[in-house]
């Protein structure tokens, strides 16, 4: 058996705690609403252009739920196009194999540093802390995955991983980690001092490792989206390319790219297309790496596929979408989720992942959310994301047991409100709350009322309820 | 002629807390012509229970519901929360029914089924709307609530800025996540606060309970009044806004 699951990461406190911190942040407070805003604002506008974008959500969805239904059929058919056109393929059941399955592949090229696309497949399983304990040191290309990287930081965001920094931290980052320092903190010369250092890392690199946005069945071709470009240098310049991807990514032909190339690119960039989107099938001699190996990951997958309600979270195509409209993500930012994957998503999937819900930290998220809808409304595949959220809530209640002040208290309301008559007998003892009224309004009430009063005044009870008074004059 | 005959689905929040709320219903709907009752089997629709992860608590209570608001033509709940967890959560919790059917939040009532904007109100004031999130996003009611409030003779509608954001209050959020549905109640009070508005209305008393709880405890001397009191609200006869 393996060891802990690191899709969430140790020592994170619960989500209420951790947001604690980070609503004291005023940096991150103002980052994160400066993005979110503007983010959201370019996706609704580039959602708008397309008269089919509902038609295109429906297909995306049905598309995954195809997949997830057959994901056994369409695995093997992926190894065996992916094999027959020159690759490897690795079967991972969770994070140390696969870990272990990547460190044994870049020992065999006797490479001591690799390149790195970004990934939330190689984030999820720590795959960077796992080489670097095997001697190997990943270089993370990614612009904000590289600030993150060398700030010895974690990331905020799935698609901005270093959305919680501002530009003079990053110099401030960058003079420390890089032998050439920026010339100022103009985001301009930002780039250039990360692009003259990662230049370098590109022509030296033996291995590089990437995630996949996609997979396609039929043809065993990976899909890589990006915006800068070191993606590519990645997956065309070393010899040796390792893809890890989580076994939710196939899709099965090369036909079905059409829905996700247009879904994906409106979703997390509000861009109508992206700049960069690298596909390979297997090797070519003479183009691009020789060696192919992709790592076919579960790490919790099949067991969210085993959840009718849950496994719809497997549709996710990591967009961020979710993120950038979500007011609880937009205050907290993402590292109060305590891991890779923050926000709406995250507070679905990192549960169902980690299968750990007696952990504290794992049992808060589902919590992280007032259920308003945000971001079911925008997921491009149509995750019922509060749906999930109240299902998740019920499995941790469920895991709590029966005994806690909260079951107890929610026992006793569903036994007030089973009968009529008692009902009516709580609202009669409970008017009496407003002896503590002042003008109708409490200020003050004991716990846990008072995590209420303590920034908002509650009503009080008025002494006849709409029902006394219906009983009075009509009944 | 008679009207339809319509049940009125308080809501426990409103039941208890502001049964003014629910009066107001009543007499609206009368003045439309609907012949109103209020079945005294009602309780609560369990929402709290399932959004908590209770939802086995939460099955009985929609059953309850579905036989105490059996026979009717219509429910009508001055709540888009209440009716949304009736209308999208009840049928999964055990099957539908016609009393599951038959309801709606109360401005859907009043534009799709009794055809009409303009109900006759009067209220002269500077009001602002929030649409609460369930009522826009699990309802649909769209502007619907807008198109009764610019009907309201009167009223000056003032628009909130970011209007479709959660105002944090979320039932039990509000307690387990204090400090983060604080956060989202600060921008909140601070949209509303920018509109100049004396009222602040919305068609859930739940959420109005929040901001409004933000805005006393601010003395930002901001009212706030669900649409329903609004719209019963008449020349000859004023709808006596509380307090609170």
């Amino acid at each position: 058996m393996a060891g802990r699951n690191p899709v969430t990461w140790l020592g994170s406190p619960a989500f209420p705690k951790a947001a604690h911190i980070a609503l004291g942040d005023t940096q991150l407070r103002s980052n994160l609403r400066k993005a979110t805003t503007t983010i959201r604002t370019k996706r609704a506008d580039v959602v708008a252009e397309l008269d089919d974008w509902e038609r295109l959500r429906r297909a995306g969805e049905a598309i995954k739920d195809r997949v997830l239904a057959d994901l056994d059929t369409y695995l093997l058919r992926l190894e065996e196009s992916v094999t027959a056109r020159g690759g490897v393929v690795h079967w991972a059941r969770d994070a140390d194999e696969a870990n272990r399955i990547v460190l044994d592949l870049v020992r065999a090229q006797g490479a001591e540093e690799v390149v790195k696309v970004k990934s939330m497949a190689t984030a999820e399983i720590g795959l960077n802390e796992a080489l670097e304990e095997g001697g190997v040191h990943a270089v993370e290309t990614d612009l904000a995955e590289l600030i993150v990287q060398l700030g010895h930081d974690r990331p905020s965001h799935i698609l901005v991983p270093a959305i919680h920094r501002n530009r003079a931290e990053i110099k401030n980052i960058f003079d420390r980690q890089m032998p050439e320092n920026p010339a100022s903190d103009e985001p301009r010369d930002l780039a250039e001092a990360a692009r003259r250092h990662l230049r370098r890392k590109f022509l030296s690199a033996k291995v590089a490792i990437s995630g996949a946005n996609f997979a396609v069945a039929d043809t065993g071709s990976v899909v890589v989206v990006e915006s800068e470009g070191n993606g590519r240098m990645c997956v065309t310049l070393p010899e040796t390319l390792i893809t890890v991807m989580g076994i939710e990514k196939i899709i099965p032909s090369w036909q079905d790219l059409e829905v996700f190339l247009q879904l994906l690119p409106r979703s997390s960039t509000a861009e109508r297309m992206n700049p960069y989107t690298s596909v390979w099938s297997g090797v070519t001699p003479g183009d691009g790496p020789s060696a192919f190996h992709l790592v076919l990951l579960d790490n919790g997958r099949t067991a969210t596929l085993a959840d009718r309600v849950g496994r719809q979270a497997l549709r996710c195509i990591r967009c961020s979408a979710c993120l950038n409209v979500c007011p609880v993500y937009e205050r907290t930012g993402g590292q109060a989720y305590g891991s890779v994957y923050p926000g709406p998503i995250g507070a679905i999937l990192a549960p169902q992942l980690s299968g750990d819900l007696h952990d504290d930290q794992v049992a808060s998220l589902p919590f992280a959310s007032s259920l308003c809808g945000a971001c079911y409304e925008v997921c491009p595949v149509r995750i019922n994301i509060p749906e999930v959220l109240t299902h998740l809530r019920e499995q941790v209640v469920k895991a709590k047991g029966k005994r806690t002040p909260e079951a107890v208290a929610m026992a006793a309301a569903a036994w007030v409100f089973a009968d009529p008559k008692r009902y009516e007998a709580a609202q009669r003892a409970g008017s009496l709350s407003r002896l503590l009224a002042r003008d109708g309004r409490i200020s003050r009430l004991p716990w846990p009322g008072s995590k209420w009063t303590s920034t908002r005044d509650a009503p009080s009870i008025p002494e006849e309820s709409f029902r006394a008074w219906w009983r009075r004059n009509r009944g | 002629m008679t009207g339809p005959r319509v049940a009125l689905f308080a809501t426990c929040l409103t039941d208890t807390l502001y049964p003014e709320t629910a009066r107001a219903v009543l007499t609206l709907l009368e003045r439309l012509g609907c012949t109103v009752d209020f079945p005294l089997a009602q309780t609560c629709c369990g929402q709290m229970h399932f959004n908590t992860g209770y939802a086995g608590h939460a099955r009985p209570l929609a059953r309850d519901y579905a036989a105490a608001f059996d026979g009717y033509d219509y429910v009508v709940a001055p709540s888009g929360s209440c009716g949304g967890m009736v209308r999208e959560i009840h049928p999964g919790l055990c099957g539908t029914s016609p009393a599951v059917e038959r309801t709606y939040e109360l401005s859907e009532f009043l534009v799709d089924v009794l055809g009409t904007v303009d109900v006759g109100a009067y209220f002269p004031h500077r009001v602002t709307y929030h649409p609460t999130c369930h009522s826009l996003r699990m309802l649909g009611v769209g502007d619907k609530p807008l198109r009764l409030l610019r009907a309201v003779e009167g009223l000056e509608l003032t628009e909130l800025p970011l209007a479709e954001q959660c105002c944090g209050f979320g039932g039990t959020f509000a307690i387990k996540n204090a400090e983060t549905s604080t956060a989202m109640l600060a921008d909140k009070m601070r949209a509303v606060q920018d509109t100049g508005a004396q009222v602040l209305t919305a068609g859930d008393n739940s959420c109005l309970m929040h901001i409004g709880g933000g805005l006393s405890r601010l003395r930002a001397g901001i009212r706030t009044v669900h649409l329903a009191e609004i719209l019963a609200s008449t020349e000859e006869e004023p709808w006596p806004v509380g307090t609170r």
